[in-house]
C-alpha cells in the first residue's frame, strides 16, 4: 500500500484506539469509583482514569490489556499447552475448515442439480432457503445432542453446524455463477455438439469461478462463526468458544476479548486465503462469459 | 468425431467444375413465433440455394429474419414450416457432424482461456489429442494474422483481434461451411476494411463456403459472390444479385470506386428501399 493510501487507514485505526480508550473510561468508571471510595482516601480524576484503565475485571478492557494477555498466552505457554491462544484457535479452525470443506462439497453439489434440473430448483431451494431462517443458536445444542448420542463428539459435530452456516451463500452464488454463461457461449458450445457433461466442465463451471469464489470469503469467515458457536454448547474444554465461554463464567473479560481478538484474526487469515486461491485460479482476477 | 473434411466427400458423385454442388438448401422455409398477442412472422416462405465455394450475405434491416435464417441453417432455431439440408443432411445432423463453423456477433472468447486455448475449445471437445489441437491452433492463427498471440488471454486484444481470434476458432476443425453473423458489425470502419480484406483472402485461400449476414451494402458488395436482399414483416427473400459476374473473385479495396460495384451497391439499395416501403 502507498504512502498515500495508508493514510486515512491510519487515522481510522488511531480514531477506534481513541474511541476504546474512551469507552473503557466511561464504562469502568462506576466500579473505579466505588474501589477508590472504599479505599478510604481523597482521589483526583487523574487517579481515577488510571484506575479504570487497569483493572483486574474490567468492564471493558483497554486495547493495551487485551494485547498484554494475548502476548503472554501466545509467548508465555508452549503452543500445544490448553493455556496458549493458539491452540484453541486451532482446535476451532479446524473444526471451521472441516466444515468449510463439507460445506463447499454440499454447496457445489446442491448447485450443480438445482441449475441442471428444474425440477429440483423448486423442490430444493426453498428447502435451503428455510434452512437459513432456523437460528443456528437454536439448531446447534441439538445437532450436539442427536451426534452425541450416535457417538460422534469432537470434531465432527462442530464441523457439521459450520457446514450448517456456510454452505448457503455457495448454493447461491454458484446458482448464479453457473447460469452466469452468455447465450451466445451457450449456442456455441451446442454448435459444437457439445454434451451436457462438456458444456458444464467447459464453460459453466469456468465461468462461475468468479461468483464461487466471492461466496467461499463470506462462506469461510460464517464457518468461523459455526465452528464457535458449535463450541459453546458442547462444553468442550478446548477451542475459541470454549475461552469465551469460561471467560464469560468467571468474568474474565479480558480472556474473553483476546478471544474475541484472535477469532477475528482467524477469519481474516481464511478470508485472505480464499483471496489468494482466487488469484491463483481465476486468470487475470477477470470473470464471467462475455 | 471426424470433421468433415474440405473436399472428396462421397455424399454426391463428384461434379465436374461447371455444376458445382449445392451445400445448403431452403426450401420454402417459414418459421412463425408466437408472441405475447399475435403471431410474429420471422421468415416467410424462404427459398435459397447456395452451392458449394459461394459468398452469399444476407442484408436487410433489423428484423428481417436473416439472422434467423442463418440460426435455422445452424440448427440453433427450429422452422415452423419448410426443408432445409445442409451438405445433404437435416441441420440437426449436420450439426452433430459439425459440418459448420459459426462465427457470432460478438466474438463470445472465453475470458479464462488463452487465445490459443479458445482456438483449441471446439477440437478438445472433439477429443484431439493436444499435440495436433495446438499444431492447428497455430495454422488458424497464422491464417488470420495472429501468430504471437498465443499466449494472451482476450481482453488483452483489441475488438477487431478478438473478431479474428473467433473466426480462427471457427475455422479450427475445418468445416465446409462458414456462417457468420455480423461478425464486424461492432467495430470500427477502418477495422472492418481491413478484416473485410483479410475475409475474402481467407475465403479464396481456403475456398469454404460463406453466409454471411451484414447491415452493410459496402460490405456485402465487397464480400460476396451473391447477395441475397431481404426485407422484414414477414422476414422474406425480395432479390438475389450475383456479383460474381462482374466483379472479379480477387478483390481489393479499389474496387469499390468501380462503377460495376456502384451498379451492384445501388441495386441492393434499392430492394432494400422497396421493403421499407412495406412499413408504416
Amino acid at each position: 500500500m502507498t504512502t498515500k493510501g495508508s493514510l486515512p487507514v491510519v487515522v481510522m485505526a488511531l480514531a477506534v484506539l481513541a474511541l476504546w480508550y474512551i469507552g473503557a473510561v466511561w464504562l469502568n468508571a462506576p466500579m473505579a469509583t466505588d474501589a477508590l471510595n472504599r479505599a478510604g482516601q481523597s482521589w483526583t480524576t487523574a487517579d481515577l482514569i488510571r484506575a479504570t484503565l487497569a483493572m483486574k475485571r474490567p468492564i471493558l478492557p483497554t486495547p493495551d490489556q487485551v494485547a498484554l494477555d494475548l502476548y503472554t498466552s501466545l509467548t508465555g505457554h508452549p503452543v500445544t499447552s490448553i493455556r496458549n491462544l493458539l491452540y484453541h484457535t486451532g482446535v476451532t479452525a479446524g473444526a471451521a475448515l472441516a466444515g468449510f470443506g463439507m460445506g463447499v462439497v454440499l454447496g457445489v453439489a446442491l448447485a450443480a442439480g438445482i441449475v441442471q434440473a428444474r425440477t429440483l430448483e423448486s423442490s430444493l431451494l426453498p428447502w435451503v432457503i428455510a434452512s437459513q431462517t432456523v437460528p443456528i443458536l437454536a439448531i446447534a445444542p441439538m445437532i450436539v445432542v442427536i451426534l452425541g448420542n450416535m457417538g460422534f463428539t469432537g470434531l465432527l459435530p462442530k464441523a457439521i453446524i459450520a457446514m450448517y452456516l456456510c454452505f448457503f451463500p455457495i448454493t447461491i452464488g454458484m446458482v448464479k455463477g453457473l447460469r452466469s454463461a452468455d447465450p451466445l457461449t451457450l449456442d456455441l458450445m451446442r454448435t459444437y455438439s457439445a454434451g451436457t457433461a462438456q458444456t458444464f466442465r467447459l464453460l459453466r463451471l469456468p465461468a462461475s469461478l468468479p461468483y464461487l469464489f466471492t461466496s467461499l470469503k463470506i462462506a469461510v469467515a460464517a464457518s468461523v462463526v459455526g465452528a464457535i458457536v458449535a463450541e459453546l454448547p458442547t462444553g468442550g474444554q478446548a477451542g475459541l468458544g470454549a475461552r469465551l465461554l469460561s471467560g464469560s463464567y468467571y468474568g474474565q473479560t479480558v480472556q474473553i476479548w483476546s478471544a474475541l481478538v484472535m477469532a477475528a484474526l482467524l477469519s481474516v487469515t481464511l478470508v485472505a486465503a480464499v483471496g489468494l486461491a482466487e488469484r491463483a485460479l481465476v486468470p487475470g482476477g477477470r470473470g464471467g462469459a462475455r | 468425431m471426424p470433421a468433415a473434411q474440405p473436399a472428396p466427400l462421397t455424399l454426391v458423385p463428384p461434379a465436374a467444375e461447371p455444376a458445382p454442388r449445392t451445400i445448403v438448401d431452403i426450401r420454402n422455409l417459414t418459421l412463425t413465433y408466437q408472441a405475447a398477442d399475435h403471431p410474429v412472422y420471422a421468415l416467410s416462405d424462404v427459398s435459397l440455394s447456395i452451392a458449394k465455394g459461394d459468398f452469399i450475405s444476407l442484408i436487410g434491416p433489423s428484423g428481417c429474419g436473416k439472422t434467423t435464417l442463418m440460426r435455422v441453417v445452424a440448427d440453433l432455431e427450429q422452422p415452423t414450416s419448410g426443408e432445409v439440408t445442409v451438405n445433404g443432411m437435416t441441420p440437426e445432423q449436420a450439426r452433430l457432424k459439425r459440418a459448420y463453423g459459426y462465427v457470432f456477433q460478438a466474438p463470445a472468447l472465453y475470458p479464462w482461456r488463452t487465445v490459443e486455448r479458445n482456438v483449441t475449445l471446439p477440437l478438445e471437445i472433439m477429443g484431439l489429442p493436444k499435440a495436433e489441437r495446438q499444431q492447428r491452433a497455430r495454422e488458424q492463427l497464422e491464417l488470420v494474422g495472429l501468430s504471437g498471440f498465443e499466449r494472451k488471454f482476450p481482453w488483452q486484444l483489441s475488438g477487431g483481434m478478438q473478431q479474428r481470434v473467433s473466426i480462427a476458432r471457427a475455422l479450427a476443425f475445418n468445416p465446409d461451411l462458414l456462417l457468420m453473423d455480423e461478425p464486424f458489425g461492432a467495430l470500427d470502419e477502418i477495422t472492418r476494411d481491413h478484416l473485410n480484406l483479410q475475409l475474402t483472402r481467407l475465403w479464396l485461400g481456403t475456398r469454404k463456403t460463406c453466409i454471411f449476414v451484414t447491415h452493410s451494402i459496402a460490405e456485402a458488395v465487397f464480400l460476396s459472390t451473391r447477395i441475397v436482399v431481404m426485407s422484414p414483416r414477414p422476414g422474406r427473400i425480395l432479390d438475389v444479385i450475383d456479383c460474381d459476374g462482374d466483379l472479379p473473385r480477387e478483390r481489393t479495396l479499389d474496387i469499390r470506386e468501380s462503377p460495376e460495384f456502384q451498379r451492384i451497391a445501388h441495386r441492393v439499395r434499392e430492394g432494400l428501399m422497396e421493403g421499407h416501403s412495406y412499413d408504416d
